[in-house]
């Protein structure tokens, strides 16, 4: 089992295997950007395919995201934009000393994952209404484009993906708000949040790719 | 921390029972709970491929077809995915990357733990499939088949999606620690070259593998939402398919190979009793290879109906990967050239690997050719090439590896006559084994079909009897394993006088690994 090193005041541990703590923050810090570069990576496969057939067939990418509520999506730019910054904010306020202010931050970057996933949920309610579904449960009728569906695969796909990331990332800011209540971080210590921020700036930066190649390549 | 420990303590007996085990976070148990479970499922595998060459002894048929299918399905499944792909990294890498560059522990330890864990699910789920609708597509899942078989290709294709998890996180932990947890004076000439290429095949794992996961949950939508991106008739592409699974599994045929070459650079400069030459050329040609394997995937794809000029800048691009793989070849022959070579099993077996994996490596260049893989495109040509590589290359150096750190592992010596005599078996019954399906692959004969016309026969016959030697060959390996460890000859710290890092502390290694912080002030390879 690994050892705690622990310093008279409690606020100072590291695992037995780094020599301070500095070289543990650095150390998670790098892994955190690897694992970044990984998500990255797959939804780069989803990127990909987007480009070849957006390539193949531009009416249908047209006609696809004219379905589509481009103000809903904005709104959700904002909103993650400003979460982001909240997330930042957070950071500093820990730095900082700061706890309360830190706290509410925190509550705020929870927040505004609730209010993308609640505009998502109607924009895909709008969307299953209309039978405007990925590939074998497309039925909408006023469809021109025949590979409209496939486009609806490449929308449900890349936003579902990242709306799972979302989630994700909310449940990740709750624990370490969780532990942030319990008094676990100090102007010494941070690394969890640190992390959770690194990946929660790399899920809004994936969405503001996502909302103009979907909403606005008409 | 910091006490001494008494003689005797080490992290075998560190701590006692199960439980543990199962929630150890030392990166030497984690190695050997890998071990347990990749020998299974290679014994597992094997068992598959006994079936295929009992299948493929005679003409005529002998299960029917689909049952075929599966066996060979299962055959590449279980071998890529849970024996070759994690084998060497996740025993020999975590156990010996940490102690190799002086550090305690990989940089994320429960990471590590969490890993083994998220390996196991997977390969649980996989083997699930054989209690449903079992599966056929072959390892490789290509569309449309994958997507209209009635088979449990969603099931596996998220088991190999959750193993592809456990790799990443694997390689993400080694690429931290060789960057952060490198002990004093361990500068990155500094670390022996098993640790390069494990490092260099961390890079691959983590830039590759997350196309997979995402070509893998593609075609698993494709089956439940029919979403169309490989489906013609909805506009979609299934060579895209193809595209997206060879970028990953291109590189990650290096994956497999560069662990295999870290070990044999060990061996052989351990057994020539002289520094490695060239120690620049090796390292930097496992990066090489790395970075050239992800400009190469085309060349799976020669008949698929990529473009004239894709084909030729493909198979040019492949022929580049020779190079990097050569300048290690001559490295590790300069190396024994004049060298003190001793022939104990862990060296026969790395030059078994030399012999082996050249005719792997120069059939690949004929592969690469377009012309020539236009004729052997899907025939058992290729079957034997990547064959020599992953069998004569990557195992026979995982079996020397196994050998050669065994004493260090387990802190005891296993029977030096029996492992030659496992050496001799393999070497010649995988000979037996492949050298003819070179021949029968030029003759045409297709692979993958259960049956073949009555002129391939006495090759077939050949064949077979050669696979069945090799599966005699390993059960005698796991017989020196197992006899080794009942044993009482207990294993000094450093057998075979070989000057990396591990063999500088007792065998087996202490919980902590060492008990000061090591202090580097030499290369990995000081022999003369």
């Amino acid at each position: 089992m690994s050892t705690v090193n622990q310093t008279a005041k409690g606020e100072h541990h590291y695992a037995h295997h780094f020599r301070d703590a500095m070289h543990e923050f650095l150390t998670s810090k790098e892994g955190i950007w690897v694992f970044m570069v990984t998500e990255i990576l797959m939804f780069g496969g989803l990127f990909v395919g987007y480009f070849i057939f957006h390539a193949l067939y531009p009416e249908t990418f047209h006609e696809g995201a004219s379905h589509l509520a481009w103000k809903m999506g904005a709104l959700n730019t904002v909103v993650l934009i400003a979460s982001s910054w909240t997330m930042a904010l957070s950071i500093h306020y820990i730095q900082r000393g700061l706890n309360s202010k830190a706290t509410m931050c925190l509550i705020i970057t929870i927040l505004c994952g609730f209010i993308f996933m609640i505009v998502k949920y109607f924009e895909y309610t709008s969307k299953i209404q209309h039978g405007l579904l990925p590939g074998k449960f497309f039925h909408y009728h006023e469809a021109v484009s025949q590979q409209l569906p496939l486009y609806f695969g490449f929308y449900f796909c890349m936003t579902g993906l990242h709306g799972i990331h979302v989630v994700l990332g909310m449940s990740l800011i709750g624990w370490v708000l969780y532990r942030h209540l319990k008094g676990e971080f100090n102007p010494h210590y941070f690394t969890a949040v640190e992390g959770v921020g690194i990946f929660w700036h790399i899920v809004d930066l994936i969405w503001i790719f996502l909302f103009p190649l979907l909403y606005l390549v008409g | 921390m910091g006490n001494t420990h008494a003689s005797g303590d080490n992290y075998i007996n560190h701590e006692k029972g199960l439980w543990s085990w199962l929630t150890t976070i030392d990166h030497k148990r984690i190695g050997l709970m890998y071990m347990i479970v990749i020998l299974f499922f290679f014994l597992c595998g094997g068992i598959a491929a006994m079936l295929i060459r009992l299948e493929l002894f005679a003409s005529g048929p002998l299960f029917d077809g689909n049952t075929y299918n599966q066996i060979l399905t299962y055959h590449g499944a279980i071998m890529v995915f849970m024996v070759i792909v994690p084998g060497i990294p996740a025993i020999l890498g975590n156990f010996f990357l940490p102690i190799h560059i002086g550090a305690k522990d990989v940089a994320f330890p429960k990471l590590n733990l969490a890993s083994w864990y998220v390996f196991m699910a997977g390969a649980i789920l996989a083997i699930s499939t054989l209690f449903t609708t079992k599966i056929d597509t072959g390892w490789t899942f290509y569309t449309p088949y994958s997507i209209k078989t009635g088979t449990a290709v969603v099931t596996m294709v998220m088991a190999a999606f959750i193993m592809g998890m456990s790799s990443i996180l694997t390689g993400l932990n080694f690429i931290v620690t060789v960057h952060k947890l490198r002990a004093p004076g361990m500068t990155m000439g500094r670390i022996p070259l098993f640790v390069w290429a494990v490092y260099s095949t961390a890079i691959l794992q983590v830039l590759a593998t997350p196309v997979l996961g995402i070509t893998l949950l593609l075609l698993a939508m494709e089956r439940t939402l029919g979403v169309g991106i490989f489906d013609p008739a909805r506009g979609g592409d299934p060579v895209l398919f193809q595209h997206f699974f060879w970028f990953y599994s291109h590189p990650a045929v290096y994956i497999m190979i560069l662990p295999a070459m870290g070990i044999v650079s060990e061996i052989i400069a351990a057994f020539s009793r002289k520094t490695i030459f060239g120690y620049t050329a090796i390292a930097y040609s496992s990066l090489g290879i790395a970075a050239v394997s992800f400009f190469v995937w085309g060349h799976h794809m020669f008949v698929s109906g990529q473009s004239e000029i894709a084909g030729i800048v493909f198979s040019f691009l492949t022929m580049l990967v020779g190079v990097p793989t050569a300048i290690k070849m001559f490295n590790w022959l300069a190396t024994m050239y004049r060298g003190s070579i001793s022939f104990e099993s862990p060296m026969l077996f790395a030059m078994g690997f030399l012999f082996l994996f050249a005719i792997g490596g120069v059939t690949g260049i004929m592969l690469a050719t377009v012309g020539l893989d236009v004729h052997f495109h899907d025939t058992y040509f290729v079957v034997a090439h990547f064959h020599y590589v992953m069998v004569g290359g990557t195992l026979m150096a995982l079996t020397g590896g196994l050998y050669y750190w065994f004493p260090k592992m387990f802190g005891k010596m296993f029977n030096e006559f029996w492992a030659r005599i496992s050496f001799v078996l393999i070497f010649i019954g995988f000979n037996v084994t492949f050298f003819p399906q070179f021949v029968l692959g030029a003759m045409g004969m297709p692979r993958r079909y259960a049956d073949y016309v009555p002129a391939y026969e006495s090759l077939n016959k050949i064949s077979s009897i050669g696979a069945w030697t090799i599966g005699v060959g390993f059960l005698v390996a796991l017989y020196v394993i197992i006899e080794g460890l009942m044993s009482k000859r207990i294993a000094p710290a450093n057998p075979w006088g070989a000057k990396t890092l591990e063999w500088q502390v007792q065998s087996p290694p202490t919980h902590h690994n060492f008990e000061v912080e090591p202090v580097v002030t030499a290369g990995p390879y000081e022999y003369r």
